[in-house]
């Protein structure tokens, strides 16, 4: 289970450029919860993925992670809870190491590095296995250079990286938001059935309602660094794009002005 | 030109080249795995030779005199690395920050002389023209040898390892290893005392080879690094195979050093080898960079340059967009 308790975080604070990027966030996950996330831009969506992930340390709050407080620790400790794809390709993997090198690198997050030599015959064949439910056909080319795949290939190999050791929470920034649409679907579909098959707790950050809406259980719509609406179950299954409109505007006062989330309906 | 002269000083650049090979092994972990000109090194170079110098006219083992060499370079490297990874000052500066202490500190273990020769004294070196009765050089490009060979085959195997895999990726993508449960500090960390460890482990060498230590024998040495890696890289570019890599940057320094022998039999100022090698590694540098740009704006076309398919599909009475 991961909770965030009144997490707050300001950005340049004393500045001009000042800016309250979470203003008291509080969420609640259970275990096997799948979340989607929309909101504007600046709504703080991605604050809150790297505040969770560790990329900055926040300025008040808690965050827990099946009852452990991780609020202070570094982002290299928290890995060994989190997995993440983010939503820049190139970010997810080294491009001048091969594939089974990057899978390798992966399969250690968050246990100790030794001087073990890092391949082995036994790990090769997993990591053929798991390349192969991919269905990209890179279970031929362990030994190419990442550098050498498409953006959608390198963002399923990452995918996989990120649950090769299963995370306790799995956090996707905009995952598929760098790819063509038909690539983008593949990746999504792709991450549904990694998700379910591993029951994994997930956030995914999205800018498409209707995946927002059809994936996973639970919704939460966020603006001005704050959750302003929580949707699960039932009642979500029920919601369509123009739902997801009338409660931005009722909830922030504003409309919802973001070019990208209009023209993805 | 006398034949018998110019053949003896290749001999010696060969093994004035193995030896400095060393260093550029160093230099390599740093400048093309983590993309760090460190230039801690022309500090370290140093370091490891007066260590070595001063630990043998004690009276210290040859070998265990070179060993304090390599650790110490490896605590210099500790020091730039605190620096750059603790208190998050730039890399480049945090080198020259180390170099600039090491100078005092040089000429503080050789006790204020600027040299400090070996004389007579014995040296790993001197150990095998005793034994087998060849020349300083001869000794030196065997010593040089063999110790290269031992220096590969160690980062050949360490950076397969999950502690060098991970210090490989921070040099590629450090958001990425960190996300996986790296401590980049460390990794990085732990480059620069490896590779300034190498460093002196080359400086203390090539003050037994040349049976003394000298407060100004590192400096350029990382230009010289930087000018072996990239004459390594024309020749064996192509490799594949990171041993193969490794031996690119030994094989440069080898080239470095025949080039420099053969240059200084001709008659060319001692002085004017530091111009020369920066020259190299600015060329090196900024060619590929000239070129493209050259091929960029030459090739660029005003007009319409695939007209005919653009034509071909206006008959068909396709739209253009």
């Amino acid at each position: 289970m991961i909770e965030l308790k009144h997490v707050s975080k300001t950005f340049n604070r004393g500045t001009v450029n000042e800016k309250r990027a979470l203003d008291g966030l509080n969420l609640k996950l259970n275990e096997g919860d799948f979340v989607t996330i929309i909101g504007g831009n600046g709504a703080g969506k991605s604050t809150m993925l790297n505040a969770v992930a560790g990329v900055f340390p926040v300025d008040c709050g808690k965050i827990e992670i099946d009852g452990t407080d991780i609020t202070m620790e570094p982002e290299y400790k928290r890995a060994k809870y989190i997995g993440r794809v983010f939503q820049d390709p190139m970010k997810g993997t080294c491009a001048g190491m091969q594939i089974e090198e990057n899978l390798a690198l992966a399969k250690r997050r968050g246990q100790h590095r030794g001087l073990g030599w890092q391949l082995n015959a036994e790990e090769r064949t997993l990591y053929r296995q798991q390349l192969q439910s991919l269905g990209l056909g890179l279970e031929t080319r362990l030994s190419d250079k990442v550098g050498l795949l498409s953006g959608g290939q390198r963002q399923a190999v990452t995918l996989l990286m990120a649950t090769l050791q299963k995370p306790k929470l799995l956090l996707l920034d905009e995952h598929t938001a760098a790819l063509d649409p038909a690539t983008a679907a593949k990746v999504l579909k792709l991450t549904c059935e990694i998700v379910e098959e591993n029951h994994l707790t997930a956030l995914m950050v999205t800018h498409n309602m209707k995946d927002a809406i059809n994936i996973g259980n639970r919704l939460i719509m966020m603006d001005s660094g704050r959750i302003i609406y929580d949707v699960s179950g039932e009642e979500k299954m029920k919601l369509t794009v123009e739902d997801l409109l009338h409660k931005f505007e009722e909830a922030s006062g504003t409309e919802f002005a973001n070019d990208r989330m209009m023209l993805s309906n | 030109m006398n034949i018998a002269g110019l053949l003896g000083s290749l001999q010696g650049g060969i093994a004035q080249g193995v030896l400095w090979g060393i260093m550029v092994l160093g230099v390599y972990i740093t400048y093309k795995l983590l993309d760090i000109p460190d230039l801690t090194t022309d500090g370290s170079f140093t370091l490891g030779g007066c260590v070595a110098t001063v630990a043998i006219l004690a009276g210290v083992d040859p070998i265990l005199a070179t060993i304090m060499g390599l650790a110490a370079g490896f605590l210099a490297g500790a020091v730039t690395g605190i620096l750059h990874t603790v208190f998050e000052i730039p890399a480049i500066l945090a080198g020259i920050l180390t170099q600039i202490g090491l100078w005092s500190i040089n000429l503080r273990i050789m006790d204020g002389k600027a040299n400090n020769p070996l004389l007579k004294a014995d040296t790993t070196i001197s150990f095998y023209t005793d034994l087998l009765g060849i020349t300083q050089s001869q000794a030196s490009l065997l010593v040089g040898i063999i110790l290269v060979v031992i220096v590969i085959a160690i980062l050949y195997w360490f950076f397969g390892t999950e502690i060098g895999s991970a210090l490989r990726a921070t040099g590629d993508n450090e958001d990425m290893i960190r996300a996986l449960g790296v401590n980049t500090g460390h990794t990085k960390l732990l480059a620069l005392a490896l590779s300034n460890a190498l460093i002196g482990l080359s400086g203390a060498m090539v003050a037994q080879m040349q049976k003394y230590a000298d407060i100004n024998m590192g400096r350029g040495a990382i230009v010289i690094g930087l000018a072996a890696i990239v004459i390594g890289e024309v020749l064996m570019g192509r490799a594949k195979n990171f041993g193969v890599k490794l031996l690119s940057a030994v094989v440069g320094a080898i080239i470095y050093y025949l080039i420099r022998a053969f240059v200084l039999q001709l008659g060319m100022d001692p002085n004017d080898m530091q111009l020369l090698s920066a020259l190299l590694v600015a060329a090196a540098l900024a060619i590929p960079v000239a070129m493209r740009n050259y091929r960029q704006k030459k090739s660029y076309v005003a007009g319409d340059l695939y007209a005919d398919e653009h034509l071909q599909r206006e008959e068909k009475g396709g739209t253009d967009r």
